[in-house]
């Protein structure tokens, strides 16, 4: 079994952990995409974390979408611990996904920047 | 005054029964001697590669087990020890052991290898299946416990010759001693438990063949070191002849089992069918090229959990192809190398085909050693020398105070050889419950070194996992990355890192450089945390000191192709674990009192076996029942396949339970709720036909609850009064003995309700049921014709016997194909079975009296309960184990425990040894004087608290509530730690212990830096 490589997992006790500010800074800092893989619905764990999660997540698509940088760079996914295989492919159609969109605006920011600091030019960020 | 019993208990063979077997009486309060003839323990299981039906990776499930067995204070490992006599009895045995020269001192050695890399001599490597070469200074394999070298008397140069001593010379331990001599050990000990296992059987014996002769027909367990990363070839899928990857591989099967003409092994072994379809399905996914594999069958058996499913999805997925024919040769093929098969094909023609390679699924044989041992303990051996037990005792030997597990005491799997090295161990400390605690010892972690205030010091540990991660990821590379991040004092490399002696490096390191933080980067946390967790401890920081990296799972395993991206993978991953690490902060714990009480689901035999063991052990059980009486499915079976009355053992066993002071039976009583957690639960339970409210308090539960038996919608089951399923003809032929006997003919459908698209797996009992009953007829009535139509017959282990018996008397047992089923009218009145027959190949019409189906069993009504208990479930509804291999009756939530048919279809034997073993999981937690809660927790900050109630209404266990002082308060006994409340929280007054915010954000931030 294979998957991407452009793939970094973050470990949470349930998605229910997961905030809209954890999202949003990994958008801030970067990421191309984000997505938040639970529990199947009504397997929860902790009985509704990943229902939780999954109203977060679509507050924070919103959010993305109002700020241009589109709400569709962040996902919501529900696997079974046992289902490798549909990790797998959720994790290629993810990768295809963004690839077609390209980079976020916000690396294509940051990069220039560096870039022009890189270049000698001071550059003053918030 | 009389002498009392001792509270320690031999455990004879290290491999995972009698690992277990030792955990679970270590827990409960004896001291084990752990007994291993080898060098380390580990036994077959350490020499696979994958296990079936999940294909997890045998050594990397195994190895926290090994470790755990090697750190435990109250496991004394014997190893190169084999016992000579035993003497006394029952509470009071003195156990005479041998045990053989190392040559290599264990407290000096440090395993660094000089020696074996020193050694001039080599000889063939028994781990690898004679398939390599080791040196006569050894180690039997990487992660062997305990991690020590020795040197192989038999084939060293200086025995032999006088010559030589290299290794002394070079040893930097000076740890090298040629005058050890054989020593003699005494041990006291109040029980026995055997659990040696077996050896593979020996197709050179008799060599039909021609496995001596052609090196590319291998057995299974050579094919397990060939697939494996540390076998002969690192893993590449090879042929020994000329080390090229073969296109087509062929199973055989049966080999040494079912067979009687040869060494006299008529009884299945059980686990070849399961593991041919594992092996044909991992070579598939290994091999870089196309290739064919093919299985050679008489009986496809794979009547485990999930089994058939995992068959199914081998043939239609992976398309492994199964053939239906007893192979009796092997020839040379048309190409060198390559190997000759005649086989009869589906329409009946005979073909010959070739094959690159051919493995024989050799069966599970007892060595000559075992049956030596049972002579020299004075314990019953059956007629193929397999430990003689009572159908109702499967643990229990014909000695008092002497139990076996595992394949000593007949052919079985792994998850069932743990299953039943728990069951002896609750045996054995059932017979030894005052002994409990007399001579075990505490484990003492030094005070807690106080890093508040510090700057972080980190150290990091990147492991190879042999070849798992080090084949794809350059890990000097990431190592020397890891040692320039930010906070980083150490950064270093392990061959495997959770073997023992890496637990002593990592150890000394926090000592040397003063760690305040420590990293491992290897696999899962899910396995191995614990484990790291408790080393750091060791050393005196706080468990929660500690960060991992999976850089296997997430890394190497998924993109083996790309070693480049696979290694900038890992550091980031890495980079990620370290900046978490510096976030990190010390948690406490608090101890909470254990309830010493179980409740029991259930009161069927696996629940009221569990609860008199309970019993037995100290322990206060209540047992519930919904029906108005105890007895469970096992009311409608009169007996069983070998004859034994099955009535008058639950009359027994009810008897029992109900005159035990300790055990309370609740009858027509229904869970209503539950909470608490392990140690500490709280069940609400709705009593008798009032239903009046009664509380119980408990440590730990145990789920009981059975199945069902599937009510046949087809084959006019219902509509004509002549079919009937195989739990009414029992009836019949216990009660109307002359009606039955007056029958001619009779025909049995087997596999109604399993193996089908609503019930893909097998409901494992039905195959003996039939034969079950069809003796009984032919025994009524010589004369009357018995047509058993079939898919598999599965009479696994010494069920075999009964299935031969019943074909040497005359049933006529005739195969159908899945999809085209007997097709059953009524004509007239008169039932009409049609079907093809696979062996005349014609369609054959019979008009039976009687037609029996053999309908499979189905889980009860099981969602509801689960949903209370939070316990998950398998697809069709069966309650899911913690780990299929290594925690069979454990669940995902600490402190509930299964057994019986509620876990999956099985006999009355297996159920009893499953319910001791929940029993003995169950004890092993209440042996406990409290439990420590706390850690991964939630806290709410009184002065950000708004009382806005958010998280009281969040909260799935409803634990936060407005206190006194106005404000949410969380019971951290009563915190599941999931951290749905700390998310919710508008005024960001909650924080999750260990997952905060600011650590989750450092992983994030971590990560983005390198954009």
């Amino acid at each position: 079994m294979s998957y991407p490589d452009s793939i970094r997992v973050i470990q949470v006790p349930c998605t229910g952990r997961v905030d809209v500010i954890h999202l949003m800074e990994a958008f801030q800092k970067g990421a191309d995409g984000v997505y938040v893989v639970g529990c199947l619905e009504g397997e929860c764990h902790y009985y509704t974390g990943n229902l939780r999660a999954k109203k977060r997540v679509q507050y924070t698509k919103k959010i993305l979408d109002e700020i241009g940088i589109g709400g569709e760079r962040l996902e919501m996914y529900n696997i079974a611990a046992s289902d490798g295989p549909r990790f797998s492919q959720v994790a290629k159609e993810m990768d295809e996904k963004i690839r077609a969109l390209g980079p976020s605006p916000i690396r294509t920011a940051l990069q220039k920047i560096h870039a022009a600091r890189q270049a000698g030019v001071n550059v003053e960020t918030s | 005054m009389e002498k009392g019993k001792t509270g320690a208990v031999v455990v004879v063979g290290g491999g995972i029964g009698g690992i277990q077997a030792s955990l679970d009486l270590a827990d409960s309060g004896f001291y084990v001697y752990l007994v291993e003839k080898d060098s380390s323990i580990g036994g077959k299981m350490s020499q696979l590669d994958k296990t079936f039906p999940t294909n997890d990776c045998s050594m990397c499930i195994m190895s926290p087990k090994l470790v755990e067995c090697g750190k435990n204070l109250n496991i004394e490992i014997l190893t190169l020890s084999e016992i000579k006599a035993v003497t006394g009895e029952e509470g009071n045995f003195q156990v005479l052991l041998k045990q053989k020269p190392r040559y290599i001192d264990l407290n000096k050695c440090i395993a660094c290898g000089t020696c074996t890399e020193k050694c001039p001599r080599k000889v063939p490597d028994d781990y690898n299946a004679g398939l390599t070469m080791r040196k006569s200074a050894y180690i039997r394999y990487p992660q062997a416990v305990p991690l020590k070298y020795l040197i192989d008397p038999e084939r060293c140069l200086y025995f032999e010759s006088g010559k030589c001593r290299v290794c002394e010379r070079f040893c930097p331990a000076d740890a090298v001693d040629f005058t050890q001599k054989e020593k003699e050990i005494t041990l006291q000990a109040g029980a026995i438990v055997l659990a040696t296992g077996f050896k593979p059987y020996d197709p050179g014996a008799n060599d039909t063949y021609n496995y001596k002769k052609f090196p590319n027909v291998v057995t299974s367990l050579e094919f397990e070191r060939i697939l494996s990363a540390t076998g002969p070839y690192q893993g590449s899928l090879l042929r020994p002849s000329d080390r090229k990857k073969p296109r087509k591989i062929a199973w055989v099967q049966c080999v040494g089992s079912r067979n009687v003409h040869f060494g006299d092994r008529g009884y299945c072994s059980g686990v070849c069918c399961t593991y041919a379809v594992k092996q044909s399905m991992v070579a598939k996914e290994h091999s870089d090229i196309e290739l064919d594999t093919a299985v050679f069958y008489i009986d496809i058996r794979t009547y485990g959990k999930d089994f058939e499913k995992f068959y199914n999805r081998s043939r239609d997925e992976m398309h492994v192809r199964y053939i239906k024919s007893r192979v009796s040769t092997i020839l040379p093929g048309d190409q060198e190398g390559d190997l000759k098969i005649r086989y009869v094909d589906e329409n009946g023609r005979v073909v010959h085909e070739d094959f690159n390679m051919v493995v024989l699924s050799v069966g599970l044989d007892i060595p000559e050693e075992s049956v030596e041992l049972a002579k020299n303990l004075g314990v019953d051996l059956n007629h193929y020398n397999f430990v003689e037990t009572g159908y109702f005792n499967p643990v229990e030997t014909s000695r008092p105070g002497v139990f076996v597990c595992g394949v000593f005491q007949g052919p079985k799997d792994i998850p069932e050889t743990v299953t039943q090295a728990s069951a002896a161990a609750a045996g054995a400390a059932s017979i030894l419950s005052e002994a409990k605690f007399t001579l075990t010892k505490e484990k003492e972690y030094p005070q807690e070194i106080d890093v508040v205030g510090q700057e972080p010091r980190i150290g990091v540990f990147i492991c190879h996992c042999g070849t798992n991660i080090a084949g794809v990821v350059n890990v000097p590379d990431v190592t020397t990355y890891a040692s320039e991040l930010p906070n980083v004092v150490i950064a270093e490399e392990n061959l495997f890192t959770c073997s023992q002696d890496t637990q002593v490096r990592i150890k000394e390191r926090i000592k040397e450089h003063h760690l305040n933080r420590v990293v491992v980067a290897s696999c899962s946390t899910r396995t191995h945390e614990s484990l790291f967790q408790d080393t750091v401890r060791e050393a005196g920081l706080n468990p929660y000191l500690f960060s991992m990296a999976n850089i296997r799972d997430q890394d190497s395993w998924v993109h083996q192709h790309d070693k480049e991206g696979a290694t900038e993978k890992a550091k980031d991953l890495v980079r990620m674990a370290v900046a978490r690490a510096a976030t990190l902060r010390p948690l406490s714990r608090q101890r909470l009192p254990v309830i010493k009480r179980v409740l029991i689901l259930g009161g069927g035999v696996a629940g009221m076996t569990a609860a008199l063991n309970i019993s037995r052990q100290g322990y206060e059980v209540v047992l519930v029942e919904a029906e108005k009486e105890l007895g469970g499915m096992a009311r409608k079976i009169h007996r069983t396949l070998s004859g034994d009355d099955v009535q008058a053992y639950i009359d027994d066993l009810i008897e029992k339970v109900t005159h035990d002071d300790k055990i309370q039976v609740l009858k027509e009583a229904l869970l209503a709720d539950f909470s608490g957690s392990k140690g500490n639960f709280k069940t609400m339970l709705n009593v008798g036909p009032a239903m009046y409210h009664r509380e119980v308090t408990h440590g730990a539960l145990i789920v009981a609850t059975g199945a069902k038996e599937y009510v046949p919608t087809e084959y006019l089951y219902g509509q004509n009064e002549s079919v009937k399923t195989q739990v009414e003809l029992e009836d019949i032929l216990l009660k109307e003995r002359e009606v039955a006997k007056r029958w001619q003919n009779i025909v049995m459908i087997q596999c109604v309700g399993s193996r089908n698209a609503e019930n893909p797996n097998c409901s494992r009992v039905c195959c003996q049921q039939a034969i079950k009953n069809a003796l009984a007829l032919k025994e009524l009535n010589p004369e009357n014709n018995i047509y058993i139509l079939y898919r598999d017959i599965r009479t696994y282990g010494f069920a075999e016997d009964y299935y031969r018996k019943a074909r040497e008397l005359g049933v006529h047992f005739m195969r159908f194909k899945e999809h085209e089923e007997p097709k059953v009218e009524q004509v007239d009145g008169r039932i009409q079975v049609s079907f093809r027959d696979l062996t005349l190949m014609r369609d054959v019409t019979i008009l039976p009296e009687q037609l029996i189906l053999s309908a499979g069993m189905v889980a009860g009504e099981t969602q509801e309960l689960a949903g209370i208990l939070k316990a998950p479930l398998t697809k069709d509804r069966f309650f899911l184990e913690a780990h299929v291999k290594l925690r069979p009756v454990d669940t995902q939530s600490d402190g509930i425990f299964i057994c019986g048919t509620a876990h999956s279809p099985k006999r009355i034997d297996e159920t009893i040894s499953q319910a001791m073993a929940a029993s003995s999981r169950a004890c092993g937690l209440l042996a406990k004087n409290y439990i420590e809660v706390g850690g991964i927790v939630a806290r709410v900050d009184p002065e950000l608290c708004a009382a806005c109630l958010i998280c009281v209404r969040a909260c799935p266990y409803e634990v936060p509530f407005i206190n006194a002082d106005g404000v949410s308060e969380i019971d951290i006994s009563k915190c599941h730690g999931c951290g749905i409340c700390a998310a919710e929280c508008p005024a960001k007054a909650i924080t999750l212990y260990h997952f905060e915010d600011a650590q989750i954000l450092a992983q994030v931030d971590g990560l983005m830096e390198a954009v």
